[in-house]
């Protein structure tokens, strides 16, 4: 085959644009959709959860979550009544000693709380997608990260499951995987958000308690929502920049 | 010239170095994952990979897309904000069939879904309504009386079939 100058000027190019595309890797699942103008997190509003577990369930079913591990599940606070007979009664505080279950993750709900004394609500917990997130920070080889639009993910195919971030995590929201054998955790249902979807976690729940929220959205709700209400994170002293913003967080909340 | 007389075996052992470097460079380039560093220290290409993960929530605008009849009832109902897979479950299944009547979804089991969210217990936030199963339908499926779409008794129109709500379950929902 003769190649003149002309040909090969042409080909030369053409040739490196198609290798460019095999680099490229996977293509792009949702052509639509742009990293750069989200920034993910979740709000938990603490007084509208009544403790069903449909996140549970929802998220197990979503993302083949493994029996007996969880990428998000409840909790149940329990704070006595507290009433101080004497000095020493500090130690025992119930404010600083809450009661928890979290029977199966919450999966199938709670048992029926029959002492009506003192007060109970549920926390939800998921992971908080940090922007300065510990568990990215410890990953000896690259394979966690903050993707440009504010979730944290696991590369699973370049994870060697040292479990350094599973330790790393202030709110023990990761986990070896026990069949990968590589670390798992809540993904923001990344295939959902991309494709214009909310959560499977939030699709289920019964009352609204959770919310995904786009903080480079102007028109997400959570704008106003903040401006009216008094929300928190989880451990803020720790510095993470969680992005699970809970409203009516109780002080006794670990 | 004469600077360089002796100096051979520097050139050699640069060479080597050089040599070394090119071998570096060559394994670099087939060892490390092409889209890696391209927005930090990780492969790119693993975004892609995770969204790529099948969809099994269909979500309540597909669902309403066909089932408007049932999505109006609802909304005005107090289940208006309840999404319809919250109580029939991950539907893309159904949702993506070539033919959706292929795949049908299984109908829940009201004496077991309901219980879940409204079963009484002093956990629960106040002014959720909630009530004790036993007491207030004597373990009849919650649909003999109530219309989940639109659950207030008022409001919905029971079936023909339905029963008149009887005396003892009125009587625990006023309670509550």
């Amino acid at each position: 085959m003769n190649i003149n100058r002309r040909q090969m000027l042409i080909l030369l190019p053409a040739a490196a644009v198609a290798w460019k595309s095999v680099l490229a890797g996977t293509p792009e699942v949702s052509p639509n959709y742009h990293m750069t103008d989200h920034w993910w997190g979740m709000l938990i509003d603490i007084p509208k959860c009544i403790g069903c577990g449909n996140c549970v369930r929802a998220c197990q079913t979503e993302n083949d979550v493994p029996d007996g591990f969880f990428r998000t599940w409840v909790e149940r606070y329990h704070v006595d009544d507290w009433e101080m007979k004497n000095p020493q009664d500090i130690l025992v505080n119930p404010m600083t000693d809450p009661t928890v279950i979290s029977p199966d993750g919450g999966k199938e709900g709670f048992p029926v709380a029959t002492d009506t004394s003192g007060k109970y609500f549920f926390v939800p917990k998921m992971c908080n997608h940090c922007a300065d997130s510990p568990c990215t920070q410890v990953c000896p080889v690259g394979a966690t990260f903050v993707a440009p639009d504010g979730v944290v993910l696991v590369d699973q195919k370049y994870c060697l499951g040292c479990a350094y971030c599973v330790q790393a995590c202030p709110y023990g929201c990761r986990y070896i995987h026990p069949e990968k054998h590589v670390a798992d955790k809540c993904t923001l249902c990344y295939h959902r958000i991309t494709k214009g979807l909310t959560t499977a976690c939030c699709e289920a729940c019964p009352t609204g308690a959770r919310q995904l929220v786009d903080l480079k959205n102007p028109k997400d709700p959570i704008h106003e929502f903040m401006k009216t209400h008094s929300l928190q994170v989880l451990k803020p002293q720790m510095a993470t920049g969680a992005k699970a913003f809970y409203n009516g967080l109780d002080g006794s909340v670990r | 010239m004469s600077v360089f007389k002796d100096a051979g075996h520097l050139f050699r052992f640069a060479g080597l170095f050089v040599l070394a470097f090119l071998i570096f460079l060559v394994v670099r380039h087939f060892v490390v994952p092409k889209t890696f560093g391209q927005y930090g220290h990780y492969r790119a290409a693993a975004i892609g990979e995770i969204a790529a993960h099948p969809v099994r929530f269909a979500g309540h605008d597909t669902c309403e897309a066909c089932h408007s009849d049932e999505a109006d009832k609802k909304s005005k109902g107090k289940h208006a904000h309840v999404n319809c897979e919250a109580c029939h479950g991950a539907q893309a299944k159904h949702a993506n069939a070539d033919d959706p009547s292929t795949v049908k979804p299984v109908l829940p089991d009201t004496t077991i879904l309901c219980a879940r969210c409204h079963t009484a217990s002093a956990a629960k936030p106040k002014d959720f309504p909630q009530v004790v199963p036993a007491d207030h339908s004597n373990g009849m499926p919650c649909d003999t009386c109530h219309q989940p779409h639109s659950p207030a008794m008022d409001a919905a129109t029971p079936d023909a079939t339905a029963k008149a709500p009887d005396k003892t379950a009125k009587q625990a929902r006023g309670a509550k």
